[in-house]
């Protein structure tokens, strides 16, 4: 039993009553991004700006004997330089923030950083993990896991097992909006052009590195390039800038990183690979699986996959999991942090047992619902059996391989996913004026996902007004605090809170407007911008006119979602199931997209249309990653061999395919309030694009992603 | 031994400075890029003549209409110029490399990245940026149709986008789906914003014909 119970007069109105939830207004901020004129922190412009370069480690593991920048500070220009690294210090990646300098132009600043001397001791490196019995020392167990009795499971009559190798490497963030910000650091106070999914605490995180007190901070943010998990610390580039501006006077200075540096640093998804060995009995009831994972997220190892994934109560397990130490980059929260690649593992396992049984996949995974988390098991089934017709899955799949002579082959394949969800903590602001004029605060962010539009949104339908006669304001930490932008948890928090703050302002309109229409407050709602009697449309005054009762005064209410205390508008918890058609042309081993389909249930769909564009997205992001995305690192030098964007690749708009989104809006599911989507979306995609190639070419390709050598060296091994 | 690069091809340029110049003027000063383009003093100063630079220096490009100073050095990307000096920053920096389009500009007539094209090479030509596309009181047919189709999410590709469509487009009247697909293929998202963008310049072309968008 909650400690609070929902306050009913908080809910959301019924589906068949919202005129502005639910509905498909394009993103309020859509004018401003497509014409150029929304400033990014790092579009930050003033006569008196400084730029800042900073320079990464070319080392990938040594110490420094000494570091000399006496020849950068006497460069003509130069303002200021600060050094990160200090001689004594063991440097343990590629990149790592050695030292930068800020000048009046950029260009001095760039040749000034090239004057700085360090002298070296290089120690051995480690930077692939792909041969686990390679990384020795470097390799950590996690311990072993083990359910039921595997090891009898796999030797049962009747079983069929099957055992395949698998592998996702190290992906990148790789936002396009580098990682770094503006400060100005002017005696008492710092103003602070952040790029950050967490507007609302980065405040406290830069005041925290630098002994500063985080009132006295100014964080200003009102778009970000992207961020996906890797943008939530203020980082180290943030103390450098910091210090480069105090040093030089106060003045602002503008530090973002180089793409190359970037690509090196500022984030990035653990790898993982793993030997899976999974047992069915003849009809497709799973019965056992082992696992032996390992991956790498950087110098502290991390990434360990939930697998099996879903199908979490198979009876009889064993899981063991090793960490690797490389010396690379540290890894980040990545878009469903861990989930794409237990998917990955465990679909890939799945479907080559159900190419083994010959059964079709789809058959496979709902005769094992049963296994899944048991609040799932309905919802999958009808998100299989609604993908599957989208897909047109029963017509168009074919046993594995048999797919025709080629050269070019068809396949398809399937992958679920599950998410949390639920709202983080929000607060907001709503003020009444007595003009009409309302305004929104809260200390949010908005990364892409149309945070400010469904704020709007749901601001609209409170107050019976148009969006356009609400006016957001967020990305300041002057505003309440809300949660980061992670873990799909902002439109949930920002939507509840916001509900409960226009319902409270609104409430207090009703008190000042109700007697000149001679009723009980109660007895008044917000329609079509009037204040009117319940049931009595004639007896109302214009949303004008109402405000203007208010005198002098404004009304400024607060509303409050926290988590801990659940009120109804937000839950968390959705399943999605995700189908991937693509096609390969056996003679050059290139992959092509064909037809994607996700189905997804994320409860009250505030805005379809920017939830089909999240879907959209996560399923380009996961082609990526399927397709063309990796990290490279060469064991010689220990650097990142594509630390830009013309090897490290990214799929072009020519590379998509088809993509179909489909949202379970129902009211079994929009009774269970707001939830994310970011995350859930983005989880199958990989899984489901290997499955679909195995599936054309008949033979799994072990490794992503499936650049053509790959895709022919499985095809030779098929026909060996 | 290294000889002295060939001049650029000539072109049609009344401005003070080239990029000839500026390297001779680098090489005679020993600064940044004295790296052996001419290996003597005697060579150099023969070379020289009324060279400039290697320190930046002023010059002017025509942006949107409007002639504006600039202080460049001969390294100085297009890109940096506008981002750094005049505040134009609806071109992003984001590969640096020429990869992603996100700088995407127009040049006389043809799209080009900011960020691989040299601010002295701009000189005398016409440039046009995403500032220029749209009046204060109406958005440009291309911006408004990746509006409705929700082309654009974090938006940091988006105004390289639009500028690249438009230009396809001007040069394009009449795409196909392939043909969007291809002409599009310069211009990298990392939010998965295509399947909008692929509508959006569709639906452009259709509202863009018989109209004077130019």
């Amino acid at each position: 039993m909650p400690d609070t119970m929902p306050d009913p007069k908080y809910a959301y109105p019924p589906m068949a009553e919202r005129r502005v939830i639910g509905k498909t207004p394009t993103r309020v901020d859509g004018p401003q991004k497509a014409t150029g004129k929304a400033k990014y922190s790092s579009d930050y412009w003033h006569k008196d700006l400084l730029f800042a370069v900073l320079i990464g480690s070319p080392i990938a593991h040594g110490r420094i004997k000494s570091i000399d920048s006496s020849a950068a500070k006497a460069t003509p220009g130069v303002t200021a330089v600060y050094e990160v690294a200090k001689a004594g210090d063991e440097i343990q990646w590629c990149g790592a923030e050695l030292f930068a300098v800020a000048a009046e132009r950029e260009e001095v600043a760039r040749d000034a950083v090239r004057k700085v001397k360090i002298d070296w001791e290089i120690m051995d490196h480690l930077v692939q993990e792909a041969d686990l019995k390679a990384a020795g020392k470097r390799a950590k167990a996690a311990g072993e896991q083990v359910t039921g009795d595997p090891d009898q499971a796999f030797q049962d009559s009747g079983v069929v097992v099957s055992e395949g190798h698998y592998a996702i490497p190290v992906i990148t963030h790789c936002c396009l909006e580098p990682h770094g910000c503006v400060i100005q650091w002017d005696g008492d106070s710092i103003n602070y052009w952040p790029s950050t999914q967490s507007l609302s605490g980065i405040a406290a995180d830069l005041g925290n590195l630098l002994k500063f007190p985080p009132d006295k901070i100014n964080a200003d943010q009102q778009h970000i390039g992207g961020g996906f998990g890797s943008k939530f610390s203020a980082d180290r580039w943030a103390v450098v800038c910091a210090n480069l501006s105090k040093s030089s006077g106060g003045k602002p200075v503008k530090l973002f990183l180089d793409r190359n540096v970037e690509l090196m640093i500022a984030g990035n998804r653990p790898s993982d690979y793993a030997n899976i060995k999974v047992a069915a009995k003849q009809d497709g009831t799973l019965v056992a699986w082992q696992s032996q994972s390992w991956s790498t997220g950087g110098i502290g190892g991390g990434g360990m996959p939930p697998i099996p994934y879903v199908f979490t109560e198979i009876p009889n397990k064993r899981m063991n999991h090793t960490a690797v130490a490389v010396n690379a980059g540290p890894s980040r929260a990545w878009r469903a942090p861990n989930h794409p690649q237990a998917a990955y593992l465990t679909y890939s396992a799945l479907e080559d047992l159900a190419a083994k049984l010959k059964m079709d996949p789809v058959d496979l995974f709902r005769k094992n619902l049963g296994l899944t988390p048991k609040l799932l098991r309905d919802i999958y089934a009808n998100q299989l059996d609604k993908a599957s017709e989208l897909m047109d899955w029963k017509k168009k799949w074919h046993q594995r391989g048999d797919s025709g002579p080629g050269p070019v082959v068809k396949g398809l394949g399937l992958a679920m996913s599950t998410w949390g969800g639920a709202g983080h903590n929000s607060k907001c602001q709503t003020t009444i004026f007595p003009d009409g004029n309302v305004v929104i605060e809260l200390g949010t962010q908005d990364l892409g996902t149309g945070t400010r539009t469904i704020i709007n949104q749901v601001a609209a339908e409170t107050l019976g007004l148009p969006m356009a006669r609400v006016t957001v304001k967020i990305g300041s930490n002057k505003y309440p605090v809300s949660g980061g932008s992670g873990g799909s948890t902002t439109v949930g928090g920002v939507s509840a809170s916001t509900r409960k703050s226009t319902v409270n302002a609104l409430d207090k309109l009703f008190e000042a407007v109700a007697p000149s229409l001679n009723v009980s407050p109660d007895q008044l709602v917000a329609v079509d911008q009037r204040i009117q009697v319940k049931g009595n449309a004639a007896k109302s005054l214009t949303w004008q006119q109402a405000c203007s009762k208010l005198g002098v005064n404004k009304i400024s209410e607060l509303g409050e979602h926290d988590s801990r205390k659940p009120d109804g508008l937000t839950t968390g918890q959705v399943g999605g199931v995700q189908m991937a058609e693509v096609s390969v042309d056996l003679e050059i081993g290139r992959v092509k997209m064909v037809k994607y389909v996700g189905v997804h249930d994320v409860g009250l769909v505030i805005n379809p249309r920017l939830s089909d564009s999240q879907v959209n997205g996560a399923v380009i992001m996961g082609i990526c990653g399927a397709l063309t995305e990796e990290r490279v690192m060469d064991s010689q030098t220990g650097r990142m061999l594509n630390a830009d964007m013309e090897f490290y690749k990214l799929a072009g708009i020519g590379d998509i395919g088809e993509i179909v989104s489909h949202m379970d809006i129902r009211k079994v599911n929009d009774d269970r309030g707001v939830i994310g989507l970011g995350e859930p979306c983005v989880i199958g995609v990989i899984a489901a694009i290997g499955n679909a190639v195995a599936n054309a070419i008949g033979v799994r390709v072990p490794q992503v992603p499936l650049v053509p050598r790959r895709v022919l060296a499985a095809i030779e091994r098929r026909n060996a | 031994m290294t000889k002295p690069p060939d001049s650029p091809p000539a072109r049609k340029t009344k401005t003070a400075f080239s990029r000839r110049g500026f390297i001779k003027g680098a090489s005679l000063a020993g600064g940044a890029l004295s790296t052996g383009i001419l290996e003597t003093p005697a060579e150099a100063a023969k070379a020289a003549g009324n060279a400039v630079g290697p320190s930046a220096v002023s010059i002017s490009l025509r942006i949107n209409g409007k002639q504006v100073p600039v202080t460049v050095e001969p390294r100085t990307t297009l890109l940096d110029a506008m981002r750094n000096q005049l505040n134009l920053t609806g071109a992003k920096r984001v590969c640096d490399r020429g990869t992603c389009g996100a700088c995407t500009v127009i040049v006389d007539g043809k799209a080009v990245y900011a960020c691989t094209t040299l601010a002295i090479d701009a000189q005398g030509k016409n440039i046009e940026t995403i500032e220029g596309f749209t009046s204060e009181t109406k958005m440009h047919p291309v911006s408004a149709a990746f509006v409705n189709h929700d082309g654009q999410q974090c938006g940091y590709c988006t105004p390289g986008f639009v500028v690249a469509a438009k230009n396809f487009l001007d040069r394009h009247p009449n795409p196909t789906y392939e043909d969007v697909e291809k002409g599009l293929g310069g211009n990298l998202c990392r939010c998965g914003t295509y399947v909008g963008v692929r509508a959006a310049v569709l639906e452009a072309a259709k509202n863009m014909k018989g109209g004077s968008h130019a």
